[in-house]
């Protein structure tokens, strides 16, 4: 049994990528219905946990766009965040800026508890978490509550291991975070089943955190992961860049389906398979992401592995306080 | 065109253009017209001059549908005649050069045929765009292309409405038409989807080269789809979209509409019927590119339209 922390502020943030827009619509949503949703928690007598809903980049869902000067949701690392000011700098530098000044400082104290960001995918990976750590057990456990209660969603859990130092998405702003991403979406649609299961997602992410702030003990047990191992990018022409080759047909839409040594990965315009080189079956995601073409990413390859979470429940006022004692110590130490 | 004992005669379809990236985040198009002009082996047919060209290079680019403005709707009659240089919108200025390249629209030293080729997030699978009813040579060759593409589906979305009607990039030529291939999102190249669009294009120009050899064509019926009206998204005061397209709806591109079917649903899941007089048939169905456009779908009606049968002149 692992006591932790309570979580009193969770933020819930849409719009990150402008053109993603179940999150857009989502959030605009909670907005309207925020009040309602505080009646509520007062009339269960439960421990009410501070719900920031916040719309991320304005600018580029104005446009509809994924973003205006540069992607939003690479502008959190330490570094970005931190480093000399100037009115020059890119819109989205400035935004990240407010945005940890909002939800953060990163690292902080003061940081909120839980970060959910909302995105869309055009791959068909169905509900995904995106976390950097595989030993997250709030996270962990959060996702494990989803799968239970969503049972008829395919629901992967994606960890890519980048340490706190060099995170970079707005997920990593809070003590604990995770990106829920959801396709497949074209950018700049709603469909209504991927809102509703987002909607669904976040309800019962905000009904785990009540309950665990309640004082509930989470059973502990296992959940698999997937760790991001590699990218590979389309072929391309050695002189324009462009692409020679689409993601083959037996593989579009194939996300999460194990790849083996020789699959086929590509189909060059003039009709060749290209197969895939590596000597390890692993799990392609992210196959077709419109967003990741720019970024060389034609698709990415996981691991899966099965991992145990401990049981957890929320830390009693003792216990909270004898950790903040500890860590008062260290300081003066 | 004459008559004779009821036999259109055309002259030969001799300069056709394969225009891609009219949209330049619609990426079949795109891709075929860039590998045509490295090498246009496939599309090369006797006595055809068959040109692939990209219109809207800029939107092609940055991947994105236009920079400063539909180019699919910029070849009005002011546009193609507008003063003002570089001070005109990009692709108005567009629109005067392909009209100068392929044009001028209207006049006899037009394009014989342009294809314009299109993909759509809806699920519509192949179209081809009718823009006249009386256009038996475009009839015939759909027709064909139908046929041949037979038992895969390819259905024929025809916009003659006054009002709804626009003004193309294909407009410029003779005998416009439109391929319209989905679903596919914006940016994104499916394998699928482009094999498919060139599959068309094959038999599209097979059918000019068999024209241009004298071939005659018996009359025949093509079965369309009429545009009849577009659908809005429901809105608030402020002019948000309040609903999405209701999930017994979405993806059911050609399929029966009745009064009283589920049509769109609220973001706190309340469902708005459609109130219309008769049975439809919806498609372009929750379209990226027209929720600024104000349009959740077009309705259409069934017709059967007869072709005469065509002769090169």
């Amino acid at each position: 049994m692992v006591p932790l922390p309570r979580l009193p502020r969770v933020a819930v943030c849409g719009g990150t990528h402008g053109n993603e827009l179940s999150g857009v619509y989502l959030v605009r949503e909670l907005l309207k219905l925020q009040r309602e949703v505080m009646k509520k928690e007062q009339e269960e007598d439960s421990k009410p946990a501070l719900v920031l809903l916040v719309l991320s980049n304005p600018r580029a869902m104005q446009h509809c766009r994924r973003y205006v000067d540069t992607d939003l949701n690479r502008c959190f690392t330490h570094a970005t965040l931190n480093g000399p000011f100037s009115d020059m700098a890119p819109y989205e530098i400035i935004r990240s800026r407010e945005l940890n000044a909002l939800l953060g400082p990163k690292g902080s104290p003061e940081a909120v508890d839980l970060v959910c960001d909302l995105h869309n995918t055009t791959a068909n990976m169905g509900l995904c978490f995106i976390g950097y750590s595989d030993c997250d057990w709030i996270c962990l456990h959060i996702f494990r509550h989803l799968q239970r209660e969503m049972p008829d969603t395919p629901m992967r859990f994606l960890h890519f291991d980048v340490s706190n130092k060099e995170s970079y998405s707005l997920d990593s702003l809070g003590k604990h975070g995770f990106a829920m991403e959801i396709g497949p979406q074209p950018h700049g649609v709603v469909r209504s089943n991927i809102y509703t299961a987002m909607k669904v997602g976040v309800q019962h992410m905000l009904d785990w955190v009540r309950l665990f702030n309640s004082g509930n003990v989470f059973e502990g047990g296992f959940v698999d992961v997937f760790t991001m191992v590699k990218h590979i990018d389309y072929p391309r022409d050695s002189e324009t860049r462009n692409i020679t080759a689409a993601i083959h047909p037996c593989l579009q839409d194939r996300d999460f389906c194990l790849l083996h040594p020789e699959d086929p990965l590509f189909q060059t315009f003039s009709g060749e398979t290209v197969r895939y080189k590596g000597t390890e079956p692993l799990y392609p995601f992210f196959i077709n992401e419109c967003a990741y073409y720019e970024k060389g990413i034609a698709l990415s390859l996981a691991r899966k592995r099965r991992i145990t979470i401990p049981a957890i429940r929320v830390q009693t006022e003792q216990e909270q306080q004898a950790n903040e004692q500890g860590f008062a110590s260290e300081e003066e130490e | 065109m004459s008559s004779y004992n009821n036999t259109a005669r055309f002259s030969e379809a001799r300069r056709v253009a394969i225009f891609g990236g009219t949209h330049g985040n619609e990426m079949s198009g795109v891709t075929l017209v860039n590998l045509w002009t490295k090498n246009g082996t496939e599309i090369q047919r006797k006595g055809v001059e068959a040109v692939p060209f990209i219109t809207n290079p800029k939107a092609v680019e940055k991947c994105t549908r236009y920079v400063d403005t539909d180019l699919n709707r910029a070849f009005t009659p002011e546009n193609l005649s507008a003063p003002g240089g570089n001070d005109l919108p990009y692709e108005v200025l567009r629109a005067q050069e392909i009209n100068r390249i392929f044009g001028p629209k209207g006049s006899p030293e037009a394009y014989d045929v342009i294809f314009d080729l299109h993909n759509t997030t809806s699920n519509m699978g192949c179209t081809l765009i009718l823009e006249s009813s009386k256009d038996h040579f475009n009839l015939q060759m759909m027709n064909y292309i139908k046929k041949a593409m037979a038992p895969a589906s390819c259905l024929v979305l025809m916009n003659e409405h006054p009002l709804l009607k626009y003004s193309t990039s294909r407009s410029v030529a003779k005998h416009p038409v439109g391929l319209e291939v989905g679903p596919q999102p914006q940016g994104v190249l499916r394998s699928n989807i482009f094999e498919a669009m060139r599959v068309i294009l094959k038999h599209a120009l097979d059918f000019i080269e068999l024209f241009n050899e004298g071939v005659e064509f018996p009359p025949c019926t093509v079965e369309v789809f009429r545009v009849l009206e577009w659908i809005d998204y429901p809105r608030d005061a402020n002019g948000n979209i309040i609903a999405m397209v209701h999930p017994n709806l979405q993806d059911c591109d050609w399929e029966p509409l009745n009064p009283g079917d589920p049509m769109f649903q609220t973001f706190d899941g309340k469902t708005i019927h459609y109130q219309g007089s008769g049975t439809v048939y919806p498609t372009f169905i929750n379209e990226a590119a027209y929720y600024e456009k104000q349009q959740a779908f077009i309705t259409t009606r069934r017709e059967t339209l007869v072709a005469s049968a065509i002769i090169k002149a």
